[in-house]
């Protein structure tokens, strides 16, 4: 069996993020970068699929330029056998991602995708589900629960939605996007770090794939969220609904 | 002994200038080194943070198995060969690492005891069979480790101890009588290296187990801070110790003893420095976020040069470990040992002996600093337990106190200059002679205009060691091998010497690191914001001692030597802390800090 498992390398989430002053970007200078922490889920995933079945191989994938190695070598380290690195200089959006996705699945014909169901820099939530339809097929979103049967033929999943947990089975190959509380990823060990120097990682270009992945979305311009004002501490609860009713608005 | 390049030789800072390019910078750290970094950093949040309360109660059970975790992870055994099951890493890896472990409470303490003075005496002075049967177990945290040199009679004079070995009858034990005090890790260690007194003469290592007859643990000490560390006293009742867990060679002990003591100084120097950018961190923060007059404090500007000056103080003490961490490295690899002990020991762990106490003076005094300011910057709010302020300042304080005192380190680092002297091992006379010629014809020192902004601190920096060697020369002139009795002097030399090695380091590194990093105006500004303050400092130094030794016009023509090195034309501090502290704000740490443009 094979496991392909995406890779994002994202921003820190314990960094401060600063915007840019032009707000073209955000301000890079001095920021950690990370795996994308849906994404260690996925892989979190895959590695105890590997400790239940035994023998199978775990494929880490990122999409970006050579400091991406970086969060290869954490995928590695994590327990991940081989790592590929898609190189491009261009920034991708989720259309794009998910071709060029598409390309290194038919490259690597893996049983199925693991993934992170967003990346925590854009929260854009879509490259999963565009790869299953490009790839035409099926895809369980927002996993927390997830279950091998039939012979490792299907995948049963749990689903977080706004109405509570969605139990959906699905045909493998599939597309299975992660939510949070699928797991808790395991630490990068001292050892898995030493060990992951002697794994494979290989780099491609993104022209010899052969897919044009032209972003079709633009950032125009990034904004820091409004500060939040102070609030008002009220005496009685009569006062609270006047409040909610006459300054809120929202009973 | 083979001649090392002088970089790599003990206490030459003082003597030659060291190329950039020859010291090791944080900035250089692989990926690798601070994956695992980040590794010690993520477990220390979610397993110590997390459970902090219980731990600085002393919850049962639980250090111990906080502890365990820790050893799965690889943290407990960094220093250890690969084939004892560590991960033979080098120390400018494992300094990273330790500078997370010891970022919060007694933790650090527990890993400090149990991988540096726990676990080496073992790994350096052990025989193939004692290593074989302890260190794997050590290395994988699955035992625990201590260290036993100290008792309630001898501290600071440690080997006027008084637990006593003697051979049993048969020849095949050694029984051990006395009471140590002080152990760190003692209620959970399953492994003392003890020192006793063979025949109450001969200081001596032994390896004693727990479960040996004869071995029990005192009640806990009440402790100001690093309240979730254990610390006992070790009663030994004709301890019963086979006579192959003798370490080393009979009355060979203070060897062993004091050259694990300088790693553990070296050690203890990154670790107070983890603390203390952990402690700048959470200053920052709620300089921020604490609004006064309707401003953030951290607008105000005693509190930037706060901020500020901590930021700076950090930067010089890490600068100094890195490139210490290195250089030992660099020695280790040279395979070079001491032959003076059996069985011989790497070379590396007595090189930098005095490089190893600089650090930890000058590192727990910076920590102790840091804490000291946190918890100001926080008011009142900082005066009680609602905040990390207060159990930070208890903690950070111990680091003054053991792995020998700060005044038993600055006794040490002339002290030793001068052993060394003595053995031919360190060409002091020679420089104290030429520098002291050289003073006396006064030809225009060393010009450093037209060099760029770090040119001046290096130039100054070329001055005060001239100092250092130019004060040393008057004091011994006086008081010959009757200095070592003139504390206040030794001590004055001391510190001057501490800020040369800690502002050279910081200088090497902004240098270094401006071709490599983005970071070129933040590490100028921090090196420069050492050097502009510890030119005075060194000043004040050098007058105090010399006051102490001449008088009259002796002493005003030497004081006058004192003023044309250490001229420098003061930097404009207020304007380069406010810089400092306004960046610090915006990144938010200190380690964004360094690393931003
Ligand atoms: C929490 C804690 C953990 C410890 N862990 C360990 C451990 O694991 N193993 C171990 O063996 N020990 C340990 N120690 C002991 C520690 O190393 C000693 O406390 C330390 O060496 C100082 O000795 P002392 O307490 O006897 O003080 P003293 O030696 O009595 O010193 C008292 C004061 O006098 C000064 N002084 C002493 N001699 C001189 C001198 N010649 N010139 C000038 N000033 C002098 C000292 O600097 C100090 O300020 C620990 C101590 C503590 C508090």
């Amino acid at each position: 069996m094979k496991i392909l498992v995406p890779l994002k390398r994202v921003p820190d989430p314990d960094t401060k993020i600063r915007i840019q002053s032009d707000g073209s970007g955000i301000d890079l200078d001095g920021v950690k970068f990370a795996v994308n922490p849906f994404d260690a889920i996925a892989l979190e995933e895959a590695l105890r699929i590997e400790e239940k079945l035994g023998e199978i191989e775990i494929v880490v994938v990122s999409i970006g330029g050579d400091e991406c190695v970086e969060q290869l070598r954490v995928g590695l380290a994590m327990g991940a056998d081989r790592a590929v690195l898609v190189k491009t200089s261009e920034s991708s959006d989720s259309l794009a991602i998910a071709k060029i996705l598409a390309a290194v699945y038919q490259r690597e014909q893996p049983d199925f995708v693991l993934m992170g169901k967003q990346a925590i820099d854009d929260d854009s939530n879509q490259a999963g589900q565009m790869l299953a339809a490009l790839l035409g097929v099926g895809q369980a979103t927002f996993v927390s629960k997830l279950e091998l049967i039939e012979n490792n033929t299907k995948a049963r999943c749990g689903r977080e939605t706004d109405a509570g947990i969605e139990t959906v089975t699905v045909k493998l190959p599939a597309i299975l996007t992660t939510d949070l509380r699928l797991n808790e990823p395991r630490y990068v060990s001292l050892p898995g770090i030493m060990k992951a120097k002697k794994k494979p990682l290989e780099e491609i270009e993104l022209a010899s794939l052969g897919v044009a992945a032209v972003s079709r979305t633009k950032v125009l311009k990034l904004e820091a969220p409004p500060k939040r004002k102070a609030g008002v501490r009220v005496k009685t609860v009569d006062e609270l609904v006047d409040k909610l009713k006459h300054d809120a608005k929202v009973i | 002994m083979k001649e090392l390049p002088a970089h790599l030789t003990g206490g030459n800072f003082l003597l030659t200038e060291t190329d950039p390019g020859l010291v090791f910078t944080p900035e250089e750290l692989s990926a690798e080194q601070r994956l695992m970094a980040a590794t010690a950093e993520k477990f220390m949040e979610k397993e110590i943070l997390a459970n902090l309360d219980a731990l600085e109660h002393q919850a049962d059970g639980l250090m111990p198995k906080l502890f365990r975790k820790a050893g799965e992870l690889g943290l407990l055994g960094m220093g250890v060969p690969a084939e004892y099951d560590g991960l033979g890493l080098d120390r400018a890896t494992t300094v990273g690492v330790e500078e997370q472990l010891t970022r919060l409470g007694g933790f650090g303490v527990t890993c400090g005891a149990h991988c540096g003075i726990g676990t080496q005496p073992l790994q350096y002075f052990g025989t193939e069979a004692q290593k074989k049967k302890y260190l794997g177990k050590l290395a994988t945290g699955e035992w625990i480790g201590a260290y036993a040199l100290s008792e309630a009679g001898s501290g600071s004079d440690a080997l006027g101890l008084r637990t006593k070995a003697t051979l049993s009858p048969d020849g095949k034990h050694y029984l051990l009588n006395g009471t140590k005090m002080w152990i760190s890790n003692a209620a959970w260690a399953d492994l003392f290296t003890i020192f006793a007194k063979v025949d109450g003469q001969q200081v001596t290592a032994f390896l004693v187990e727990k479960t040996f007859p004869g071995v029990s643990t005192g009640k806990e000490e009440h402790k100001l801070g690093i309240k979730s560390s254990s610390t006992r006293r070790v009663i030994l009742e004709d301890a019963q110790v086979p006579v192959e867990n003798l370490l080393g060679e009979v009355g060979k002990g203070a060897y062993i003893a004091f050259n694990i003591l300088n790693l553990g100084r070296y050690k203890l120097g990154a670790g107070a420095i983890g603390a203390a950018k952990e402690s700048l961190k959470v200053a920052t923060r709620y300089a921020q976020e604490r609004q006064q007059f309707g401003r953030p404090i951290a607008s105000f500007g005693l509190i930037q040069q706060k901020l500020a000056q901590m930021a700076i103080n950090i930067f010089a003490a890490e600068s100094a470990i890195y490139r210490t961490a290195a250089n030992m490295d660099a020695v280790a690899a040279t395979g070079e040992m001491m032959d003076s002990t059996n069985p011989p020991f790497p070379r590396a762990l007595d090189e930098f002996a005095l490089e190893c106490s600089v650090l930890k003076v000058a590192c727990s005094e910076i920590l102790d600093d840091v804490a000291d300011e946190t918890l100001q910057i926080h008011g009142g709010y900082g005066y009680t337990e609602e905040f990390s302020a207060a159990r930070t300042c208890r903690d950070s304080r111990i680091n003054r106190i053991f792995e020998g005192t700060n005044e038993i380190n600055r006794l040490f680092i002339p002290g030793l200059l001068m052993r060394r002297a003595q053995r031919g091992r360190f060409p002091l006379v020679a420089a104290i002679t030429k520098v002291t010629k050289e003073l006396l014809d006064p030809a225009p020192l060393e010009d450093s205009s037209g060099g760029d902004e770090l040119a001046p601190a290096q130039a100054l920096l070329v001055n005060a060691k001239k100092l250092a060697l130019f004060v040393s020369g008057v004091a011994f002139q006086k008081f010959g091998e009757k200095l070592a009795d003139e504390q206040e002097v030794v001590g004055h030399l001391s510190d001057i010497i501490i800020d040369i090695y800690l502002g050279e380091s910081a200088v090497l590194r902004a240098r270094k690191g401006r071709k490599s990093a983005g970071s070129a105006a933040a590490l100028s500004d921090l090196a420069l914001g050492f050097v502009n303050d510890a030119v005075g400092r060194m000043e004040l130094h050098a007058r105090h001692a010399l006051a102490a030794v001449s008088q009259g016009d002796e002493l005003r023509a030497q004081l006058g030597i004192v003023r044309r090195l250490m001229r420098w034309t003061p930097l404009n501090g207020v304007a380069l802390q406010r810089r400092l502290a306004k960046r610090l704000c915006e990144v938010g740490s200190y380690p964004a800090l360094v690393a931003s443009k």
